[in-house]
């Protein structure tokens, strides 16, 4: 690692453009060195940790509430931080300070969006969610509709979301180590995944919660002191910092000003992420951790300020990342892409925010991010999963298979086979989509988010003429819509499929707009047209969910231990 | 919730109260963070260069201070909404429920 440092030191007093590096011989040289121990150690110590903090909650994880909510004894501030390290996903570290390294501005813009929901989510849906809800959203959804279709939808909504934000995950992880560790990419992959699954498996939401937590603090420890190191580098000034970064990234100036955006796709993607986030399973599923709205309403205050500091600190770390990372030839690589020799950042853009951890605090710090980032990438995908065992085995097998008279061991068995065969397909997915920009993935579950689960978690708590056959035609409008909208928009069609660029029979990047005004144009229309008596008997319920929802009188409240 | 409990509450003036109280708070704030956003977001989409223009003769540009504001109001106007129902709407919903019991 000594080397590194001194031909990083090196490259920054002669500042070579990148293309007159040498591409083979920096690739080996660095991946030899990837074998470092400082990290390995730090890595195994967050492994270790964590697998007895499972060890621990898999002995309290007695019934079916602890598995799904940890006993709904979390206080507001733990499910704040617990909330903010399942948001702040390897995307958001990774794929964010890569944005910003790679345009600037824009990359400011994206995680403003990802803020915004927040204070949404408080106003308008926590504090229902959590009177109503016991387990996962689909009990909000389905609380006075019918049961089998209701729930199978919202299962639904939830296993399509949870495999898109898992694959961007997988993804991320499986870069990562192959370049701390120089491991297989697939190697890597499958490790997550073993882990991952040990987590939820053993120490349901009681471990989940807790190694998020400590993953909250530990991420937003090392971004603070990395954005600490990054202004201290420029005196303190947000403007030789910006001026230095516009000298040597290759689009100069034009990083401190917004992109050239479309408008409809802007506002588009607007929407996605401030409702999609209203519409994430694993985040919704967060506020029944907690034992009452109170606590609930609490989380997201303590959550919205955690996350919207860690954006600030992505943004610092995006530009520390190009005065200090871009074109140093230690941190550089050139690599083949169709047909073309392009040099990029060794790894990756993704890998912007690791490259500076070095840059900034040498090779135990370089070893403390990347265990933080894998870290983050263990707790989310933990979370992910954790959600996904619930739909199946609380909504689809307990509520559905069985009427709601599962026997609790039974269900349980279920969640715990179902988590193994989540972790399966996890890695199956992140071996398939190891080349796609991973902050784009989850640009692409928001919107399925916003277009399918929120308008009907929504329109179920505020509108009285919510019926079961609007909720379910609606809802699969929307998701299906924005599915087929991603598929036969750019970002698939062109990036994905090798289509000619422009050709894409959907103009837009982002389906949001589209998806989510369907969605709940059709779920009200359907429900108007139901004049069925169910759907009278439906309407009927509305006012003690609607005082059960403001009061909280017959919520769940935390079980005993 | 029996029927007897739920034609309690509904006949509570002070339940009207608070559903007014808090719906009016929640939809309020809600807009503003919506017009703060979207705000933007229509500069952006209409006239970037409002947000790129220089702020004080260097390179910092208008939208760097524009960005950090939207991210601190998030944070400011969830503060108020817990604030407000931590003390005001607990209270008041804390009587709702007692009163119901009776």
């Amino acid at each position: 690692m000594k080397s590194w440092m001194k031909s990083a030191a090196l490259a920054s007093l002669c500042l070579l453009p990148a293309f007159a590096m040498a591409a083979g011989a920096i690739d080996g040289e660095v991946k030899k060195q990837a074998t470092n121990w400082t990290a390995i150690i730090m890595f195994l110590l967050f492994v270790s940790g964590t697998l007895y903090i499972t060890y621990w909650a898999a002995r309290r994880t007695q019934s079916a509430s602890d598995f799904y909510t940890g006993g709904g004894g979390i206080t507001g501030f733990q499910n704040g931080l617990a909330i903010a390290g399942d948001y702040m996903s390897a995307a958001s570290f990774l794929g964010i300070s890569a944005m910003v390294f790679e345009k600037g501005y824009d990359g400011l813009i994206y995680s403003m969006g990802f803020l915004v929901g927040w204070p949404i989510i408080l106003f308008l849906v926590a504090e229902r969610l959590r009177n109503l809800g016991k387990f996962t959203f689909a009990d909000v959804a389905s609380y006075r509709l019918q049961q089998t279709p209701v729930r199978t939808f919202a299962a639904t909504g939830t296993l399509v979301v949870v495999a898109l934000y898992l694959i961007a995950q997988m993804v991320g992880a499986g870069k990562l180590i192959q370049l701390l560790f120089g491991l297989d990419y697939s190697t890597a992959v499958i490790l997550v995944g073993v882990l991952m699954v040990m987590y939820v498996m053993f120490g349901g939401m009681l471990a989940t919660t807790w190694v998020q937590i400590i993953k909250a603090v530990i991420l937003l420890s090392g971004a603070s002191f990395m954005a600490f190191m990054v202004m201290a580098s420029v005196g303190f000034s947000p403007e030789a910092l910006f001026q230095k970064a516009t000298e040597v990234h290759a689009k100069g100036v034009a990083i401190m000003s917004p992109g050239k955006a479309d408008p409809i796709d802007s506002i588009s993607l607007g929407l996605a992420l401030m409702f999609g986030t209203a519409g994430l399973p694993h985040i919704l599923m967060r506020f029944f951790t907690v034992s009452n709205a109170k606590e609930a309403r609490k989380s997201v205050f303590y959550a919205t300020g955690f996350i919207g500091y860690f954006y600030i600190l992505t943004f610092i770390i995006g530009f520390g990342a190009i005065v200090l990372v871009l074109n140093q030839p230690a941190f550089m690589e050139t690599i083949v892409k169709d047909g073309k020799q392009v040099t990029q950042l060794l790894g990756g853009n993704n890998m912007a925010a690791i490259h500076l951890s070095h840059a900034v605090g040498g090779d135990l710090f370089y070893g403390f991010i990347s265990a933080v980032a894998f870290a983050t990438i263990l707790a989310v995908v933990a979370g992910l999963t954790l959600s996904g065992a619930s739909a199946v085995s609380h909504d689809l097998y307990a509520s559905v298979i069985k009427k709601g008279k599962a026997n609790e061991k039974d269900e349980m068995r279920v969640s715990k086979l179902t988590t193994l065969a989540l972790g399966v397909i996890a890695i199956v997915l992140g071996l398939v989509f190891e080349k796609q920009n991973i902050a784009f993935m989850v640009g692409l579950a928001f919107s399925i988010a916003a277009s399918a689960n929120f308008p009907v978690l929504f329109l179920s708590m505020f509108w009285k003429g919510l019926t079961t056959r609007g909720a379910v035609i609606g809802g699969a409008i929307g998701l299906v819509s924005a599915v087929v909208m991603i598929i036969l928009g750019p970002a698939v069609w062109v990036d994905v499929m090798g289509h000619a660029k422009g050709s894409a029979p959907f103009p837009y990047k982002n389906p949001a707009l589209f998806s989510m005004s369907l969605a709940f144009f059709f779920t009200w229309l359907f429900s108007v047209l139901d004049t069925s008596k169910s759907a009278a008997e439906e309407k009927a319920k509305f006012d003690a969910q609607f005082v059960r929802s403001m009061t909280g009188i017959g919520a769940s409240g935390a079980s005993k231990h | 919730m029996n029927e007897d409990i739920l034609k309690r509450v509904q006949a509570n003036p002070k339940f009207a109260e608070l559903v007014q109280k808090r719906s009016s708070l929640g939809w309020l704030l809600s807009i503003v963070m919506l017009a703060i956003y979207y705000g933007f977001i229509l500069v952006l989409a209409f006239s970037p260069a409002t947000l790129g223009a220089s702020l004080s003769g260097g390179v910092t540009t208008v939208g760097i201070p524009v960005g950090i504001f939207i991210i601190v109001s998030a944070f400011v106007l969830t503060g108020i909404y817990v604030r407000k129902a931590n003390t005001e709407f607990d209270q008041l919903n804390q009587q709702i429920v007692e009163e119901a019991k009776k």
